[in-house]
């Protein structure tokens, strides 16, 4: 009898990129609609628009580039890639900006650099990164948390860039914890009489504290899964407490606590769903200790001391940049190998 | 004696053995995998009959192929020896049953090439008649090293797939600290260890007490798994009946690849197989049960090997069992033997589902190292779907048992970087598939591997070959000048005698000579033209002064970094 033949191992797969990403997208749901539940209709638009463009952008590019397109479209990195982008930025900005943002992500930061698995950057935090420095203004509309517009004026100030009745969109925007952190400080007031406004919840920033636990529900959730490793989210959430913990010893007045900065802003978004992103992270089990820890601290400073009102996407892109390096320098030891 | 704990991931060459084997240590990675054992251990043991024709390929161990000694046409009696080991690294081969040799030719080989080699084929006569046997031996009251030369006779080799010859990793050594007998059948499907130690345990402890009587380790443990228990338990029976023969049983986690040698030497004793080395380098040898019991028989009964237990496995045949098959027996026999294909079958490997290689035919022999023969549908292994870029995900690295960064291999492997291939260890590499397994975007990652491998062997038997023939072409022109030089000395040696001139010892000729040669270096350095660093200005000179001080200060400095 013939047989056909082919290489070792012969056992079925069991995993796949695509459902690895399903996974990813799955995990993201509980944080999602907390965030949907205390900002409003503006996330679902954000969602929608930086999805649908992430994936007819990324439809696009594979055909120019004469690529498998459904194959390619089916593995769920597009799409994961705009939700990243879409729960960073403001619920209440213009349509544009998840569309310019998804396009930049997907068509310059992913496709141009050789599709998945080749892109330096991690896509999302490019394309949050470029809008964050191109349209400053526009990436402050942030509606108060748990007091947001409802679906048909949300509906009207995305589209048409101006509230009903032409209210000035002061009244239903509102500076984050992390801004008013950073604004108030700069005032000269202290840490102590800030927490006692209504921007301050529990232990972070009020609202943000939940949307925080429930991402970080989530990235457990994908530990157990197996989806992610564990090096990654410990090292940088342990590098910005302890960089928060140290400075907030030594004056409590000026530095926000260690669970200020865990609970607010995109902590621990950024530390399961998008410091996890591997293709832009090391590799190396020690590298990716390296990594983590490097995005913790960067995001405290650049928090603290930096000029944008969180740290977390600038410090993922210079961590991506310094992936390389900390590749080469952490190798494992090779079994039977003495230390190298 | 108990040992320190050892940190993960540190070697520990240095560490002392441990005297119980309770503590077991571990190694990165590696799976946990359905067994899919009990189908095959069913039924005992059976015998897969003497087939019409026996094809014996010369080469069934590693090293050289055996030089065959019979011709076509002549009769041959179960036992009779067929080719003599060639060298050192080498095994004979033996007929496992009486008939005509009918052809001595290139014949389809189990070997993952595809590619035939030569082979004895016996046409058999169904009589089994035995020829002269081996004297059996008193181990006790035998030297060791005629002890080796009777495994060597019997062409053992070594039966856990590796093959390599018994008799050489034998070599008498005065410093094996630790006998290892490997009952761990890391592989799923395979059992056939398995079997053996639950039906022969009684064999298998013969067998290991020949080896610690040749190499006198320390101690002896036999490792098996976790979840063998019937094997366990008449292991046990064994032992107690054997007395007390200094052999500590230790049952090993069913994490695959335990039973590769490494991976359970680490296991049982924490310490690391050198890269490029080999256990008895840290004092220990590792035998697989199989070859412990075919010892046995070589030593105790005078029996050559002639059959071995295969796993004949899988839903692609009816019924799945431990068979004792003669080496030489086509595949198809043995299937036959074990109910012949079901109707989905689709694929036939040899060994494991993880290390085993996919054959074209059925019609390649069972040889000495054949532990499984697995048939499958295409339900059971279907075609890996199409690969798809590596993410980086890691989890490649997370399963090594060798703690490589398996991704990194990949990329070079595929870019044809073999320098940097070599320098992320991949000769380090088992291609146990661990990574390949586990990795979501379906690369074959073990193939890779393997090209890489074998392109650098081709490389460097191309760069020796290339050595070869440059030192050959350069000793031919050193030749060629040295006759040029000795026929132009004999010729002038021969003018001189003609012309009965004599050795120069004539004053007045050498002065005349001498003069010659004034003359003639006079008019050589007259012809002789100034190189561009004579007549250089003063600004010239300087900067060329200030170059050189400014160069031997970086060459010392560059030594101070040495």
């Amino acid at each position: 009898m013939e047989f056909r033949t082919w290489s070792s191992p012969h056992l079925p797969v069991n995993d796949s990129v695509a459902a690895m990403m399903r996974l990813v997208l799955l995990a993201l749901l509980p944080g999602t609609a907390c965030f949907f539940w205390l900002f409003g209709w503006g996330v679902l638009f954000n969602l929608l628009i930086a999805g649908v463009t992430a994936v007819v952008a990324e439809a696009i590019m594979l055909m120019l580039r004469k690529r498998a397109v459904t194959t390619t479209l089916l593995d769920g990195s597009a799409l994961l890639a705009g939700c990243l982008l879409a729960l960073a930025l403001p619920p209440l900005a213009p349509w544009w900006i998840p569309v310019i943002g998804s396009l930049f992500a997907i068509v310059i930061a992913k496709q141009l650099y050789g599709g998945l698995g080749y892109n330096p950057f991690n896509p999302a935090m490019a394309g949050y990164v470029v809008l964050l420095i191109s349209f400053p203004l526009e990436m402050t509309l942030w509606p108060a948390a748990g007091n947001h517009p409802d679906l048909a004026a949300t509906f009207t100030l995305v589209f048409s860039g101006s509230l009903q009745n032409d209210l000035p969109l002061d009244a239903v925007t509102m500076a984050t914890p992390m801004d008013a952190v950073r604004m108030q400080l700069g005032l000269g007031e202290l840490l102590t009489g800030l927490k006692e406004g209504p921007l301050f919840g529990l232990v972070g920033g009020a609202g943000w504290e939940w949307v925080n636990l429930w991402f970080l529900a989530g990235g457990l959730w994908m530990l157990k899964m197996r989806v992610i490793q564990w090096r990654i989210p410990v090292s940088m959430l342990a590098g910005l407490a302890l960089v928060a913990l140290v400075f907030h010893l030594y004056d409590p007045d000026t530095y926000a606590s260690p669970q200020f900065h865990l609970f607010s802003g995109a902590a621990m978004l950024g530390a399961f769903f998008i410091a996890t992103d591997p293709v832009s992270a090391s590799t190396t089990p020690v590298g990716r200790l390296w990594y983590g820890f490097g995005i913790g601290v960067l995001t405290w400073v650049i928090r603290t001391w930096g000029g944008y009102p969180d740290g977390v996407a600038f410090a993922v892109l210079l961590m991506n940049l310094a992936a390389p390096t900390l590749d080469f320098y952490t190798r494992t030891r090779v079994f039977g190998q003495q230390d190298r | 004696m108990r040992s320190s704990k050892v940190p993960e991931g540190k070697p520990s060459q240095a560490a002392p053995l441990p005297g119980d084997f309770t503590r077991l240590y571990r190694f990165n990675g590696g799976l946990r995998l359905a067994e899919h054992r009990a189908v095959s251990l069913e039924h005992p043991i059976r015998f897969a009959g003497v087939p019409k024709q026996l094809v014996l390929p010369l080469q069934q161990h590693i090293g050289a192929p055996a030089e065959c000694l019979v011709r076509s046409g002549e009769h041959v009696l179960a036992g009779d020896l067929l080719a003599d080991p060639v060298g050192r690294v080498s095994a004979p081969v033996h007929a496992p049953a009486s008939g005509t040799v009918v052809a001595i030719e290139a014949r389809p080989v189990p070997h993952p090439s595809g590619l035939p080699a030569t082979c004895i084929v016996i046409d058999t006569d169904g009589e089994n008649a035995t020829g002269p046997a081996l004297a059996p031996v008193d181990y006790r009251n035998t030297d060791p090293v005629e002890l080796c030369e009777r495994i060597r006779q019997a062409g053992i080799v070594g039966l856990g797939g590796a093959g390599f010859p018994t008799r050489v990793k034998l070599n008498r050594r005065h410093d094996i600290e630790l006998l290892v007998i490997n009952g761990a059948e890391c592989e799923p499907w395979i059992s056939c260890d398995q079997g053996l130690m639950t039906e022969r345990a009684a064999d298998v402890i013969a067998g290991i007490r020949i080896l610690q009587h040749i190499l006198q380790p320390q101690q002896c443990v036999l490792a098996i798994e976790d979840n063998m228990p019937s094997a366990g338990h008449a292991l046990r029976t064994a032992l107690a009946d054997a007395g007390d023969a200094g052999i500590t049983l230790v049952e090993v986690p069913a994490v695959y690849p335990t039973g590769g040698e490494r991976q359970l030497i680490r296991v049982l004793t924490g310490r690391e197989v050198p890269s490029q080395g080999l256990p008895a380098d840290i004092g220990i040898i590792c035998q697989n049960v199989g070859t412990a019991a075919a010892i046995h028989h070589a030593v105790n009964t005078g029996q050559p090997l002639l059959s071995r237990i295969v796993t004949v496995t899988g839903d692609g045949v009816h019924s799945p069992g431990n068979l004792e098959v003669l080496i030489g027996t086509p595949i198809s026999d043995v299937v036959a033997a074990a109910g012949g294909y079901t109707d989905n079958v689709e694929r036939l490997l040899i060994g494991g589902p993880m290390m085993g290689y996919a054959v074209h035919s059925d019609a390649v022999p069972v040889i000495k190292t054949t532990n499984c023969i697995l048939a499958v549908s295409a339900q059971t292994m279907p075609l890996p779907p199409p690969a798809q870029p590596c993410i980086r995900c890691g989890k490649c690295t997370e399963a090594c048992p060798a703690d490589l960064l398996p991704q990194q291999l990949y990329w070079y492997a595929r870019s044809g970087n073999y320098d940097a291939a070599q320098d992320f260890g991949l000769f380090d590499c088992i291609e146990c598939g661990c990574c390949a397994y586990v990795c979501p975007s379906h690369i074959p990652l073990v193939q890779y591997y393997r090209h890489a491998k074998t392109a650098i062997w081709t490389q460097e038997k191309q760069k020796q070959a290339a050595d070869i023939a440059r030192g050959r072409h350069e000793a031919r022109l050193e030749r060629l000048a040295r006759i040029k030089q000795e026929r132009q000395a004999r010729l002038a040696k021969r003018k001189r005698a003609v012309t009965g001139e004599g050795d120069g010892d004539d004053p007045r000729k050498a002065a005349i000579q001498a003069a010659l040669e004034r003359v003639r270096q006079k008019k050589a350095q007259a012809e002789y033209t100034p190189a561009n660093i004579d007549n250089l200005t003063d600004e010239q000179r300087r900067k060329i002064e200030a170059v050189d001080r400014r160069r031997d200060a970086d060459n010392g400095r560059k030594a101070g970094e040495d």
